[in-house]
């Protein structure tokens, strides 16, 4: 029978060659992420930002045009009109209004009677959200608490597994990624919402996953290979996980890609930022999070000396194969 | 090894049976449940609001008010004290700042007496300390409450805030809502079907203090006089700019109502009330004494109306009638059953969701979901063969293991929630893919297919076990830190990264080890 390989069998492609360019080009998108995040800013939805959300479904296609001008004229400030999936499905977005949690709610109010002179019972409201100044603020706090803690909490658990190198690799391929990934909802304009903040974890979370498998291999053939050198050691591990690393980013992709298409449109968003996620964490294990290792100095005594924490194999035949 | 243990056998069959069976009244529909036998489970996934359409209101007490009104009671506290029957203590100047009661003794010889006396009102609380600390200085007397006797005292009034809240929304008949406190001084509220919650945003908005007050006549003031110690100037209700000048003693108040009902009197929108024992006894003697004067029905520190007493009321119903229409009428009579709230509730966020955009999400969520799941399938086969097919039997089950525990837990399913479900999918099948490459590895340095299967698999376990505990880690994160929908995702993603490591070393090593029994194969198509 035939079978799809997408990584042949014993590649061995010199990783670690490139990987000054891989150096460059990361540096590259960092700087470049940080000052896309600096200068134009994220599109923060109203959970970040306050304001108002309305979506309204419509039996005719309204004109956009007519619908601004009518719900800008009350005097809410900026109102943001487009459409959301389909032509009769209007996404209405409001600015924060000055004032407290009262202010929002009155401004919802205002805009459901305009709309019920414009259109009559042509409308549906689909979606009505309005989100206060406190709750926002403390959204913010609390989404940037939960990222930093859960880099922190895989920084302490490589750390305990494996050994100090290790954890250091790792955060920085994961801060790596959620840089890049900051700076991609900088410049696509994707709102940011809570659901980003939850893209980003996943992240996070997927990134990791694929850094370990290629450091456990690493780890696994320091012991194997006590006369290779460190940058060949990493090498040939990030050769004999490459076909894992590309057979797991292929089969999440295929099903975050029916997400995107399929998902609708509240979905949509989320969907893309895992789907970038997804790339980056695959480049940054293998062009960041391995050869990394190389440059903070982790070698054969070191990893003799740290006695291999937590190592413990499941099968004693790890000297079989050499 | 060569046979899969009998007991690991009795623990997948278990699991999978458990897996299917929790699973299936999901596919039932509601009114179905209860024709299916008494064996089989009915609990169904709980669909979050932004799926089955609803409302979510994030309320807060406004502690000001209830701070305030700690304050004001402890002032009257203090009055009680030193005012008594033949044995005054002299004082001026009493009052609160909204942090401490102050007042200064006209003799300041009287310091042991007063303190004496206001004993009473500081108490010890169950933490230790003091609820209210008296401290006094040359005659000035300062009465302080406690940081934590104010935080008691909110959160006692959010625990009456939520019953009133729960009152409110039961009198309008919601279906299954859902009230509870969260953080210190917030409730959230949760309407599953109510896409529009106008009405009970408007309801929950009244804190619905209902007073009665005799008016003050004896002073003459116009609108910009001085109001005499004792009584106040209230607003009317109806007519904008008119006020009242009334006595600030209740004659009666909303607590002693036993029912409220709208009806109609002279053809006019009105509110009948009913007081209960105390309040119709304490009502019925205020009319008796006052028999020609007005009285003022106030509420929320409104005049509603002020009409004449023109003779004693002892039955202890009484009519509130103040311009209504038919609406205003019911709502105000909803509100005095259901009771005042002991301060008012600030919206601090809303997200309501249309039924429509529910079904539609929920829609595209199973699409997405069937069609991420045939691709993740077929592409496994086609790298795999009949290893993949393994996997997906793994994936499946998977699947059924989600929906079941999501079931059993009544854990709730979100839109965010069906996202990871779907990503699960594409994740769950990497243990499987790692098993796999392992065996792939060890038949390459020539090992026989029942070593290379062993191994592959013992293998693969340590790299398994780390990978997902990281993923864990930030699934967990997520669902501890993360609010609503947000949960849901995190949710739904740890029992994926759970039930997947589970099908992934369990179940497709099972059923692979059941196929290398029958087949014996010689070598492995991989």
């Amino acid at each position: 029978m035939y079978k799809i390989k997408l990584v042949p069998d014993n590649t061995a492609i010199p990783f670690l060659k490139y990987r000054m360019i891989a150096f460059i080009l990361s540096a590259v998108l960092i700087l470049g992420s940080i000052g896309a995040f600096l200068t134009i800013g994220f599109n923060k939805g109203i959970d970040f930002e306050g304001g108002i959300l309305i979506e309204v479904g419509t039996e005719t296609a309204p004109d956009l045009g007519d619908m601004r001008g009518s719900l800008g004229g009350l005097g809410l400030g900026q109102v943001a009109l487009q459409t959301f999936g389909s032509d009769t499905d209007i996404l209405i977005r409001v600015q924060r209004q000055e004032g407290d949690a009262s202010a929002q709610q009155e401004a919802v109010t205002v805009i459901k009677q305009q709309l019920a002179s414009d259109f009559g019972d042509e409308i549906s409201y689909r979606r009505v959200e309005f989100v206060g100044p406190t709750v926002s603020e403390e959204l913010v706090i609390a989404a940037t608490e939960a990222v930093v803690v859960a880099v922190l909490a895989m920084l302490v658990y490589i750390w305990l597994r494996f050994e100090w190198h290790y954890s250091v690799g790792a955060v920085i391929a994961l801060v790596h990624d959620v840089i890049l990934t900051i700076g991609m909802f900088a410049i696509t304009r994707i709102e940011f919402n809570l659901a980003s903040v939850a893209a980003i974890l996943t992240i996070v979370g997927y990134s990791i996953n694929d850094t370990v498998v290629v450091y456990d291999r690493i780890r696994e053939n320091f012991r194997r290979y006590k006369k290779l050198s460190v940058a060949e050691l990493i090498n040939l591990s990030i050769n004999e996980t490459l076909t894992r690393t590309v057979m797991t980013s292929v089969t999440t992709l295929l099903a975050l890609v029916a997400l995107y298409i399929f998902g609708g449109e509240v979905i949509r968003g989320f969907a893309t930022a895992m789907i970038f996620g997804v790339i980056v964490g695959t480049y940054s294990s293998i062009f960041v999070a391995a050869p990394v290792l190389l440059h903070i100095g982790l070698t054969h005594q070191k990893e003799e000396e740290d006695g291999f924490a937590g190592a413990e194999r499941a099968d004693g035949d790890a000297e079989e194969k050499s | 090894m060569n046979r899969f243990p009998t007991w690991k056998i009795i623990v997948v069959a278990i699991v999978c049976a458990f897996g299917i069976l929790y699973t299936l009244p999901n596919f039932v529909g509601k009114s179905a449940l209860s024709g299916l036998p008494d064996w089989m489970p009915t609990k169904q996934v709980n669909l979050g609001l932004d799926l089955q359409g609803g409302s979510h209101l994030l309320l807060q007490i406004d502690a000001d008010t209830v701070k305030t009104k700690m304050m004001d009671s402890l002032v009257d506290g203090v009055r009680d004290s030193l005012r008594q029957q033949g044995d005054n203590v002299g004082y001026r100047d009493l009052g609160h700042d909204g942090e401490v009661v102050s007042f200064t003794l006209r003799d300041p010889a009287d310091e042991e007496k007063a303190r004496e006396r206001l004993s009473d009102l500081s108490n010890i609380m169950a933490n230790g300390q003091r609820d209210v600390v008296i401290a006094s200085d040359e005659g000035r007397v300062t009465l302080t409450p406690s940081e934590s006797a104010i935080t008691a005292r909110l959160s006692a009034a959010v625990d009456q805030s939520i019953e009133i809240v729960r009152r409110r929304v039961d009198e309008t008949g919601v279906n299954e809502p859902a009230i509870q406190r969260q953080g210190t001084d917030r409730i959230l509220v949760q309407l599953p079907g109510i896409d529009d919650p106008d009405r009970i945003k408007r309801l929950l908005g009244e804190t619905a203090q209902l007073t009665f007050h005799l008016v003050d006549l004896t002073s003459d003031v116009g609108a910009a006089g001085r109001v005499p110690p004792g009584s106040k100037r209230l607003p009317s209700i109806q007519e904008d700019g008119r006020t009242y000048i009334i006595k600030s003693r209740t004659m009666v108040s909303g607590e002693n109502l036993e029912d409220a009902q709208a009806t109609f009197q002279q053809g006019q929108p009105v509110v009948s009330i009913r007081f209960d024992g105390l309040g119709a006894k304490q009502f019925g003697r205020a009319t008796t004494d006052n028999v020609g004067k007005p009285f003022a029905i106030v509420l929320d520190n409104k005049v509603v109306s002020a009409p004449r007493i023109n003779e004693p009321i002892l039955g202890g119903s009484a009519v509130i009638s103040g311009g209504f229409n038919v609406a205003g009428a019911q709502d105000l009579a909803l509100l005095l059953r259901a009771g005042a709230l002991p301060a008012p509730l600030d919206i601090l966020e809303e997200r309501s969701v249309g039924p429509d955009l529910g079904a539609d999400s929920i829609a595209a969520g199973e699409i997405a979901g069937i069609i991420g799941i045939i691709a993740v399938a077929v592409f496994m086969i086609a790298s795999y063969g009949l290893f993949g097919i393994f996997a997906n039997v793994a994936l499946a089950m998977n699947i059924f293991l989600i929906m079941a525990v999501l079931s059993v837990l009544g854990a709730t399913l979100t839109l965010p929630g069906i996202a990871g479900i779907v990503l699960t999918i594409g994740m769950a099948v990497d243990a499987n893919v790692l098993i796999f490459e392992r065996i792939r590895e060890e038949i390459r340095v020539g090992k026989t297919p029942l070593n290379a299967v062993n191994s592959g698999f013992a293998r693969a376990f340590t790299t398994i076990i780390d990978a997902n505990v990281t993923t864990g880690i930030a699934a967990v994160i997520l669902f501890v830190m993360g609010s609503g929908p947000v949960k849901g995702f995190a949710v739904t993603l740890l029992i994926g990264i759970i039930s997947s490591m589970f099908t992934a070393i369990m179940l497709s090593r099972m059923l692979i080890s059941f196929w290398m029994q029958r087949k014996r194969p010689k070598t492995l198509e991989i």
